[in-house]
């Protein structure tokens, strides 16, 4: 399909402005001098042009709402409708986060009962909501942890561990802050081998970055022992709370012995994740962590609301505003529309999905692990006829209308494929999964080819992803 | 429970149990110990109905002040949103989607974020420009943390003269990492040539310029970025995108990373987020940029589509060795700004950005009649401070109180201007309703 660029017919407009009064200003010198030269290329194109472009753009496109998303890990849930409009509420979405702070009440006591929520959910003290995305949760946490060693003149613990099932981003994060990620082995059962993790805490180590359940979906039980260990060592217990909506209102982070963590509204409540972005990632804390919060934090007077900028030992700002407003609110609508009860019964059923797609699915594909698992599993596509492997059978599965599972993540399961039904989809919708899952190993005995060359009903077939790394063209 | 976002029946769960094997739920808990598990239920209020949902929303945006004329930018700006946007925005094949790892179900998104780069890379005048970053600060962040690593110096110019959150968060992204940040001071209100001539040395690896500046100031661009250049530093310039409608491309005149909010590009001002971070560099820096890219290639059968790539700059390839942890971009947001873009066109570009320095321009001359002069006699694009005999904070809930919010109070940020106002005018403003502002402006002195 053609770039809006090549749509272009020069003359065309879908831009106008009301006729002006003002008179045109004289360009001062500084101005002229940096005139710009020429005109950018860009399209011309009337309204409808415009229109059809992104309608048959977004027809080119696979949501939630197209179909069933199992893509482990990345959690892709029912988003809720009446969340759009609230965050559309011209009040809020017209707010300007420089204004006083007297004339944003609405804006911060939404942002309040969210704090207060989460804290409730996670057992943490106290909340941050200003990262962007969850991987800027956990670089702000990574800075809370090097600010809380230096201030106990423990600057040399610079070695953060990693179980090797963890998130991409969890080293990463860590490497960003300045610390070295030491990755911890995980044992046959799929947890963290504790032997090998109690072998490398010394004091050098700043922290233990875990998620539980881990990527596997599979819950560490020795987290009690970890987190005294990882405590008696000097070190912080960091919770990636990528999997937290696995576990609400069932266990919590903060009773796990979790020092800080941050979560994914996206992956927990229900925030749509756009195609790659807006998310939010708000890091909680306990009680001795809270003056590392990035500054602003929220307080409360007899006036009301305000921010509080007099954080002598904050970690300094991470973002420009206040975080992602438009995303807090659609997390808190959720939250209030769930309730306890209705948190811990999205667990529950995110649990139930994923624990019966895999009991119906161990009789056909090799399941690694022996235990229930929490939201989400891994089967292990290897020993197929034909050579066949986990990406043949992810692009099989796009000719049934299904977004594939996350393929070859985690790392530790050869030919993984991770799949992760979440609580939104129905006993029906599990049923047929299993049938064309099933099917597709048939067709793998039968008629590979099917399955190599797929997918067939799309708008491109298989892309060449070398060729784009080779020779990148990056723009028009 | 039966709730509308579970679709599970009881009876469903229950047969979904037996399939399993196990005689009630708490059997599939069997790993997560008894003595962690909750014992009461989580301390939130009770569920609400939709309606309830919709009717408390609307409670709580109303204890918003919302003025009917706000002159207020500094970093976040009111422009108009064509409705095309949020209805193409919007619809859910985009939105509820993930990062477009599987490239066949994805074309959609690929292509509006490679034709996003497309427009970025020509307004920002360099030939890579990413999928998006978090906001313009975090970009500005990662852009100096690149100019770091590149030239392997270790120091970073930053002039007064940058919006207060660009300084508070790249020292934050650096606060331990050993980088000396010099802030340089500028009492006129822009960086001076000489100055930053003194300043540089071999270990300085980026000078950031945010043009226009916090006060709304031109700088002298291209003379800044020679300077930084000859000194074998990085130019890094920060810019507010629609600035870019009647101003030269920053990447023309030599800047080699170019960063700003694209906030103005469509997207509504929210509280201050979800944003927007651009970013555009220059072929050395390719393979260090952060965040997603999007190219094109071929499928088998030799079409053109679009895939993400040159991962292997990225955390779920090389972890520990990543140049950044960042796995997102604000796709949604990106897209608007598209959308945007196309709307407005070259022509609407320049229109709305000549209108937005026509407007600015003239509630300033009007402003200094009233009897309210310029802060600093310099160039200035959309925004500008003024003098005001009062304190700022004071004529703010003055004119609030008449539905008027007049802008920013310096002072907020540098107690030595509390008696100045940062005033923006965009081009939303009619005649009639600056010279409202300049009337009730001139009633409070």
């Amino acid at each position: 399909m053609s770039l809006i660029f090549e749509k272009s017919v020069p003359g065309k407009t879908a831009w106008t402005l009301p006729s002006s009064d003002v008179p045109a200003a004289p360009l001062d010198t500084a101005v002229e001098k940096q005139l710009r030269q020429g005109t950018p290329r860009m399209p011309e194109l009337a309204e409808i042009d415009i229109v059809r472009h992104y309608t048959e753009l977004s027809r080119r496109n696979h949501g939630v709402d197209s179909g069933f998303y199992p893509l482990g890990s990345c959690t892709m849930k029912y988003n809720p409708k009446i969340n759009e409009d609230i965050a559309e509420i011209p009040g809020f979405q017209w707010a300007h986060p420089m204004s006083p702070d007297s004339f944003c009440q609405g804006s911060l006591r939404v942002l309040y009962e969210l704090e207060q929520a989460f804290c409730a959910i996670t057992g943490m003290d106290y909340f941050t909501l200003q990262p962007a995305a969850g991987a800027h949760g956990e670089l702000t946490a990574m800075f809370i942890i090097k600010a809380y060693h230096r201030q106990r003149g423990d600057s040399h613990r610079l070695k953060v561990l990693v179980p090797t099932s963890a998130h991409g981003t969890n080293p990463a994060s860590a490497a960003m802050a300045g610390f070295e990620p030491i990755p911890v082995q995980c044992n046959a059962q799929g947890l963290v081998d504790y032997d090998q993790l109690v072998s490398l805490l010394d004091d050098h180590v700043a922290a233990l970055m875990l998620t539980n359940p881990n990527t596997l979906g599979l819950f560490e039980k020795e987290i009690s022992a970890i987190a005294n260990r990882v405590h008696q060592a000097g070190g912080l217990l960091y919770y990636d709370g990528a999997n937290l909506n696995a576990i609400m209102g069932i266990v919590r982070p903060g009773d796990m012995g979790f020092d800080l963590m941050h979560l994914n509204a996206h992956k927990t409540f229900a925030t749509p994740h756009g195609g790659g972005g807006p998310g939010a990632g708000p890091v909680g804390v306990k009680e001795y962590l809270q003056p590392f919060l990035p500054a602003p934090v929220l307080g409360e007077s007899a006036a009301g609301l305000f921010w509080d900028w007099d954080r002598p030992q904050a970690i300094g700002k991470v973002v420009g505003f206040h975080g992602n407003f438009g995303v807090l609110l659609k997390a808190l609508a959720y939250i209030k529309a769930l309730g306890g009860p209705g948190l811990q019964q999205v667990s529950q059923d995110a649990i139930l999905n994923a624990n019966y797609l895999r009991a119906r699915l161990q009789s056909s594909y090799s399941v690694p692990y022996s235990q229930f698992c929490m939201h989400e599993f891994v089967i292990s596509a290897t020993n197929l006829p034909n050579h066949i492997r986990a990406l043949d059978i992810a692009k099989r599965l796009i000719d049934f209308g299904y977004h594939p599972p996350t393929v070859y993540f985690p790392l530790i399961v050869a030919e993984a494929l991770m799949i992760e039904p979440t609580e939104t989809e129905d006993q029906a919708t599990l049923d047929q999964f299993v049938q064309t899952l099933q099917q597709i190993l048939i067709e793998a005995e039968q008629h590979p080819e099917l399955l190599t060359s797929a997918p067939h009903h799309t708008p491109v077939s298989r892309v060449d992803e070398t060729r784009a790394a080779r020779s990148p063209k990056l723009h028009w | 429970m039966n709730h509308p976002y579970l679709p599970l029946t009881d009876g469903q769960r229950r047969a979904m149990l037996d399939t399993i094997g196990v005689s009630d739920f708490a059997e599939l808990l069997a790993e997560v110990p008894e003595e962690l598990r909750l014992k009461k239920p989580l301390d939130l209020p009770a569920s609400q109905s939709e309606l309830e949902l919709s009717t408390g929303f609307h409670q709580l945006a109303e204890m918003n002040v919302l003025p009917e004329l706000s002159f207020l930018g500094a970093g976040a700006y009111q422009h108009y949103i064509p409705a095309v946007v949020n209805h193409l925005a919007k619809r859910s094949e985009f939105y509820t989607a993930y990062t477009p790892y599987q490239p066949e179900l994805s074309q959609g998104m690929l292509q509006a974020i490679f034709e996003f780069q497309s427009y970025i890379s020509e307004l920002f005048g360099l030939p890579v420009a990413n999928a998006s970053l978090y906001d313009g600060p975090t970009a500005l962040a990662e852009a100096v943390l690149m100019a770091l690593k590149e030239t392997r110096r270790n120091q970073v110019l930053l002039p007064e003269t940058l919006h207060p959150s660009l300084i508070e968060v790249v020292r934050t992204y650096l606060r331990d990492s050993g980088v000396e940040i010099i802030i340089l001071p500028c009492p006129a209100g822009v960086q001076e040539i000489e100055h930053l001539a003194k300043s540089l040395s071999e270990e300085c690896a980026a000078v950031v310029i945010q043009n226009p500046n916090r006060y709304g100031i031109l700088e002298d661009l291209s003379r800044l970025i020679e300077l930084t250049r000859q000194a074998g530093a990085v130019p890094i310039s920060y810019v507010q995108p629609l600035t870019l409608g009647l101003l030269e491309a920053p990447g023309r005149l030599g800047a080699e990373i170019v960063v700003g909010e694209g906030q103005p590009l469509g997207l509504p001002l929210s509280y201050g987020g979800p944003y927007l971070g651009l970013m555009a560099v220059s072929e050395r820096f390719m393979r260090r940029i952060p965040g997603r890219l999007v190219g094109e290639t071929l499928d088998r059968d030799g079409r053109i589509s679009y895939v993400l790539t040159l991962q292997a700059r990225e955390q779920h390839i090389r972890r520990e060795k990543a140049t950044s942890n960042i796995c997102s971009n604000q796709a949604l947001c990106a897209l608007r700004a598209a959308i945007y873009l196309g709307v407005l066109g070259p022509k609407g570009l320049h229109q709305v950005a000549q209108r937005c320095y026509d407007n600015a321009h003239y509630l300033a001359a009007e402003l200094n009649k009233a009897g309210f002069p310029l802060r600093f006699e310099q160039p200035f694009f959309m925004e500008f401070a003024i003098h005001t005999s009062r304190p700022a904070a004071d004529l703010i809930h003055s004119l609030a109180a008449r539905g008027i919010m007049p802008g920013l109070d310096l002072g907020r940020f540098d107690p030595a201007l509390d008696h100045s106002l940062l005033v923006c005018a965009t081009e939303i403003f009619s005649k009639t309703q600056l010279d409202r502002f300049c009337t009730e402006m001139r009633d409070l002195g």
